[in-house]
């Protein structure tokens, strides 16, 4: 990394405020990196000349005395998000020449404030994922390695791209959407920074749906501070989309520093999963113990329905992804296959330009949506949700302010190593970390530590509906004791 | 609960995706596995409790009943595979 490339947000916004260096050279910084780390394949598009134009723009309104709360920041954008006049894709062959008319809502809000950028970076195939293997652009290869070994490691998913670009150096930030952990698990691998906020924080209008009632947009960011910035920008009331809250944003960045003295911390007993690996536990008790000594009180809660999350939520996903994709049809836009009638063009288009995860998925929720088992199923798992839901408000009914865990259940593994013959193998991933989502609550991932193997291992904060605030001073402690992680560029 | 062959082929014409013959073994093996996954929901006790329809309790919000954008039809068929003078061409529906 050079220095413009290894700054933090914050310290790049100084630098641009005291004009000790420009936005389009932070920009031609990041672009001649990328360029260089297009081995990792973080992004699936680059646009140089939208950067260049933001980042003059940028320069011009710094000049002004009108720059904006993000002028100049280079970030990446995930690839669900719509990006006017840029090809947006989620990752599919189905989309692969789609090129929006409009702008998201939370991208638009980004550009409002001044970010510049750089360009859509690699996912999951509509954010199915965990690992970043089910992308028709190829899977990314973590910046990170073990040890003395050049394997290359899968950087976590669905934002597997995002999360790569910003531990990579090759942007300062980056947006990511949620719906089982897709971005808090690729934070906890690649070592940074990643929030999924209160479901209806962020709004969901032009962001590619994949289960709508559990989708949220969040940051990925170098340190708790910047995704504190990045999220403000993000964050806030949508007209357009009917389940985004209308509330004001808060101030995050000024929770990084505040006290966390006689806060109540919940330690999940239910998290103790069998099998858990011995340095997870290490990492969890470090974590508590570092809240602690910042004068945390650390007591043990019970979310009796843990377990049942994560099968709930593969039947809750795909039934909403299902209904979500069948908007795909070879009609409207995206890939057309002919076929000898109207149903056989559907059915030879949607069998082309949807990957074998993302079929399994739909057929998955079509099933358990279909006539007769309807109630079995479906019905069943939202009954479910709700007691998962009322087992966390149990907790926060107690006084607990937030709730730690790990992140994920190991470090990152190999490309090809999980989930080839059984798919929920790769489901297990996200243990951790569904619960939220399932619950529509916000949580952080930051990085606690590095494995024996020496990749980084997360801890996971989970907060009282838009109490993002908390996490986020909560965060600053955990990063403050456990330091910063920057893998070995060996690109 | 598992799947048949026949099962998955009528799945699959639901949710309008071709299989092809020799792909429908493996496709059921894998939804057997999800479905076998999914079943331990059946041990839990759900006698009476609501179905979650709302993740953040709040009012279902109205917005006005008006037009608010239009006149845009190149934008609107611009991404569009098949068109003609503003309408999207599809094969025959009707004979």
């Amino acid at each position: 990394m050079t220095e413009l490339t290894s700054l933090t947000i914050a310290d790049a916004r100084d630098g641009l405020t005291t004009k000790r260096f420009s936005a389009s050279e932070l920009a031609e910084a990041h672009l001649a990196a990328m360029e260089k780390a297009r081995v990792l394949n973080a992004y699936v598009l680059e646009t140089p000349d939208v950067a260049r134009a933001m980042a003059c723009e940028s320069d011009r309104r710094i000049a002004a005395g009108k720059a904006g709360p993000l002028e100049g920041i280079p970030v990446a954008i995930k690839d669900m998000f719509c990006t006017k006049d840029v090809r947006t894709t989620a990752c599919s062959h189905i989309l692969d020449t789609f090129v929006p008319a409009y702008e998201s809502t939370v991208t638009a809000q980004l550009w409002r404030d001044g970010a510049v950028l750089l360009g859509k970076t690699n996912n999951d195939e509509f954010a199915m994922g965990s690992s970043n293997e089910t992308s028709f652009f190829g899977p990314v290869t973590s910046p990170w390695r073990r040890q003395g070994a050049n394997t290359p490691l899968v950087p976590g998913g669905s934002s597997g791209g995002s999360a790569a670009a910003v531990a990579a150096g090759i942007c300062l930030g980056a947006t990511g959407t949620d719906t089982g952990g897709s971005i808090r698990q690729p934070a906890a691998f690649a070592g940074i920074v990643g929030v999924k906020p209160t479901y209806g924080r962020c709004s969901r209008w032009g962001t590619i749906a994949f289960a709508s009632s559990l989708d949220q947009a969040g940051p990925f960011a170098r340190s708790v501070r910047d995704a504190a910035i990045l999220l403000r920008s993000m964050a806030g009331h949508d007209a357009k989309d009917t389940t985004s809250i209308d509330q004001p944003v808060p101030d995050y960045e000024a929770a990084i520093g505040k006290s966390v003295k006689g806060m109540k911390i919940g330690i999940p007993k239910e998290y103790r999963v069998g099998g858990m690996a011995a340095e997870i536990e290490t990492l969890w008790a470090q974590g508590a113990d570092w809240l602690k000594k910042a004068g945390a009180d650390i007591v043990e809660v019970s979310l009796p329905h843990t377990r049942y999350a994560l099968p709930a939520y593969y039947i809750v996903a795909p039934a909403e992804a299902s209904s979500n994709l069948a908007r795909y049809d070879g009609v409207r836009y995206g890939l057309r296959e002919n076929g000898r009638d109207i149903t056989d063009m559907y059915e030879r288009t949607r069998a082309s330009g949807f990957g074998a995860e993302v079929r399994r998925r739909i057929m998955i929720g079509t099933y358990v949506l279909s006539a007769g088992y309807y109630d079995a199923y479906y019905l069943r798992a939202q009954k479910v949700r709700t007691l998962i839901k009322k087992d966390f408000e149990d907790c926060f009914d107690k006084g607990v302010n937030a709730i730690l865990t790990p992140a994920t259940p190991s470090a990152a593994f190999g490309i090809g190593e999980k989930g080839g013959a059984d798919p929920v193998e790769m489901y297990l991933n996200d243990v951790f970390t569904v619960t939220v989502n399932m619950a529509g609550l916000p949580g952080i991932s930051v990085p606690g530590g590095l494995s024996s193997e020496g990749l980084p291992l997360g801890l996971q904060l989970i907060g009282r509906p838009f109490d993002e605030e908390t996490l986020f001073s909560l965060g600053e402690v955990i990063e403050q004791a456990a330091g910063r992680f920057t893998p070995q560029a060996w690109w | 609960m598992s799947v048949d062959i026949a099962t998955v082929r009528r799945i699959a014409h639901l949710a309008r995706i071709a299989v092809e013959d020799s792909e429908i073994e493996k496709m059921r093996t894998e939804i057997n596995a999800i479905l076998s996954f999914v079943e331990q929901l059946s041990e839990v006790e759900v006698e009476g409790v609501e179905p979650m329809t709302s993740v953040t309790p709040m009012v279902m919000k109205k917005r006005a009943d008006a037009v608010t954008d239009g006149g845009i039809p190149d934008i609107i068929v611009g991404n569009a595979p098949a068109t003609e003078d503003h309408f999207f061409l599809v094969p025959k529906v009707v004979e």
